[in-house]
């Protein structure tokens, strides 16, 4: 536990100076709160809204949470059956790349003019955007099994399922972790800008609205929980991690 | 007659590749009875492996049968325990789930085995570490454990790719003794590759010698020492002698008939 502070104080103690140093640097410039708030505004102003940002909050947090487990089933699914096939891999491999590369904001405008401004689009562009890293590291993930641990087992008579379970799959975990972490640092990113091109509710149309009333505080204390909520998504998978991939958090007490 | 426990009945086998064949083993016949301690020795590329693949059933012969207890065994798996070149324990199982890995493919009685291995344990020098993961291992431990999952395969047969190989001198050799101080408790029947002469006398019942390409069984060496084999022994610096010059005499044979190929 000591070690863990130990290892976090740098970037805490920066993290903290900098803080400071704008703190500091509105008061000396006297810069205007509309501008640049100093950060104990936003924090006043975080403690005053939290009821407006909390309401707002679970809206986005729901969108980017639904979005995120539809990705990693369905991407993980896809992943694996596109693995077991070659024909499917030549097929829908480079498709998914080439998916890839059409700007999601794009889409947006789309999306509304098809399903209008609830929550479905906004569950749909966080699909987009977190389904791509979680089926590519499955595949990925799935390739990087040992062929010799696949021979020793085969010369034992093991089935091909077995050496699915009992090989693949858990080389491939650390994969499609990193993955899984990839989509989840995108998912409420994806939630916000879907919700700022038009939405009844979420973080990222009290964002806009604040914005265009020059509720610059609002604006930052919206930006507070948006990575907020990110890094506990990313943490959770970090956790799950833990969990399920013991023998690697070994390696890491070890060194 | 005596029966024989493994019988390997003239074994060929080409590495095929697009429109190219490349003879790898040619004429291999081996005979092995319960209890003995065969190793196999030959320069790197004269088939070693790939007979051991055959044996074990990963690759089938182009020519040739192998039986088991009179059973025909070609290009059928699970019966031999092999044991490859690295060690490939699962780094994502302790080193208990990992001996128990055969047991658990074979779906057999798992409780049992794992009553079996807690008694295998201390004699494989793994006991307290059960429950660790293989890269909190040192060299021999993890060869040990390999060892073991081999063992608990439940097989007769111990098929063991150069298992001593990766592993620093010093613990080299006390691996050697202990395998021996071991076999017998377990009462198994082992092949063993090596490239290592003084290895494999130190080891072997009967030496087999492979070479050429394609590998051919160009000798074969009956090792009548008794235990406790020593390194400086006027016998087994004779039999060192006799290998060396037998396996440098397979060299010149190699060179002239690759020259003449070449002409």
């Amino acid at each position: 536990m000591i070690k863990k502070i130990k290892n976090h104080l740098p970037v805490l103690v920066f993290f903290f100076l900098l803080i400071l140093v704008w703190e500091l640097a509105v008061a000396f410039f006297d810069i205007e709160s509309w501008i640049l708030p100093a950060p104990h505004r936003i924090i006043k102003e975080i403690i005053k809204t939290r009821s407006l940002l909390l309401r707002h909050s679970l809206r986005t947090l729901f969108e980017s949470i639904v979005g995120l487990l539809i990705s990693f089933i369905t991407g993980i699914i896809t992943g694996v059956v596109i693995f077991h096939f070659d024909i499917l891999k030549r097929t829908f491999y480079p498709l998914l790349v080439i998916s890839q590369t059409v700007p999601i904001v794009i889409l947006i405008p789309l999306l509304v003019i098809w399903f209008g401004f609830g929550i479905l689009p906004k569950i749909l562009i966080v699909i987009l955007a977190c389904f791509f890293p979680a089926a590519v590291n499955t595949i990925d993930g799935l390739s990087t099994a040992d062929n010799d641990m696949i021979s020793l087992l085969k010369s034992m008579g093991a089935t091909n399922w077995q050496v699915f379970t009992k090989v693949r799959v858990p080389a491939a975990l650390p994969m499609i972790f990193s993955g899984m972490r990839i989509s989840a640092t995108y998912s409420v990113m994806a939630a916000v800008v879907a919700e700022w091109m038009g939405s009844d509710m979420g973080l990222g149309v009290f964002i806009v609205r604040s914005s265009n009333s020059y509720l610059t505080a609002r604006v930052f204390a919206g930006i507070v929980f948006v990575s907020f909520f990110s890094i506990i998504l990313f943490k959770s998978i970090d956790f799950l991690e833990k969990i399920l991939i013991p023998w690697k958090e070994q390696k890491r007490e070890e060194i | 007659m005596e029966k024989m426990l493994l019988k390997i009945e003239n074994i060929y086998y080409d590495y095929k590749e697009n429109n190219d064949l490349l003879p790898v083993l040619a004429e291999i016949n081996i005979s092995v009875k319960r209890g003995e301690f065969i190793c196999i020795i030959g320069p790197s590329g004269c088939g070693k492996s790939t007979l051991f693949n055959i044996l074990v059933g990963l690759e089938k012969p182009d020519k040739g049968r192998i039986f088991l207890k009179g059973e025909d065994i070609t290009g059928t798996r699970g019966h031999i325990a092999y044991m490859p070149q690295r060690d490939l324990l699962f780094p994502w199982r302790t080193v208990m789930e990992n001996v128990l890995l055969g047991v658990e493919i074979k779906k057999e009685n798992l409780q049992k085995a794992y009553q079996e291995a807690e008694k295998l344990i201390p004699l494989f020098g793994l006991k307290g570490f059960e429950n660790h993961y293989p890269d909190q291992l040192s060299g021999g431990m993890r060869q040990r454990a390999a060892l073991l999952r081999t063992v608990l395969t439940h097989n007769d047969i111990l098929a063991l790719d150069e298992p001593f190989g990766a592993l620093d001198a010093l613990t080299r050799t006390t691996m050697q003794e202990w395998i021996l101080s071991i076999q017998e408790k377990l009462d198994k029947t082992i092949l063993f590759i090596t490239h290592d002469i003084e290895e494999a006398i130190l080891l072997a019942d009967r030496i087999i010698i492979l070479n050429g390409r394609p590998g051919r069984i160009t000798d074969k060496l009956k090792i009548d020492l008794q235990p406790p084999r020593c390194r400086t022994d006027k016998v087994f610096v004779d039999y060192r002698e006799k290998l060396l010059e037998r396996l440098s005499a397979e060299d010149d044979f190699n060179k002239n008939t690759e020259t003449s190929r070449r002409e």
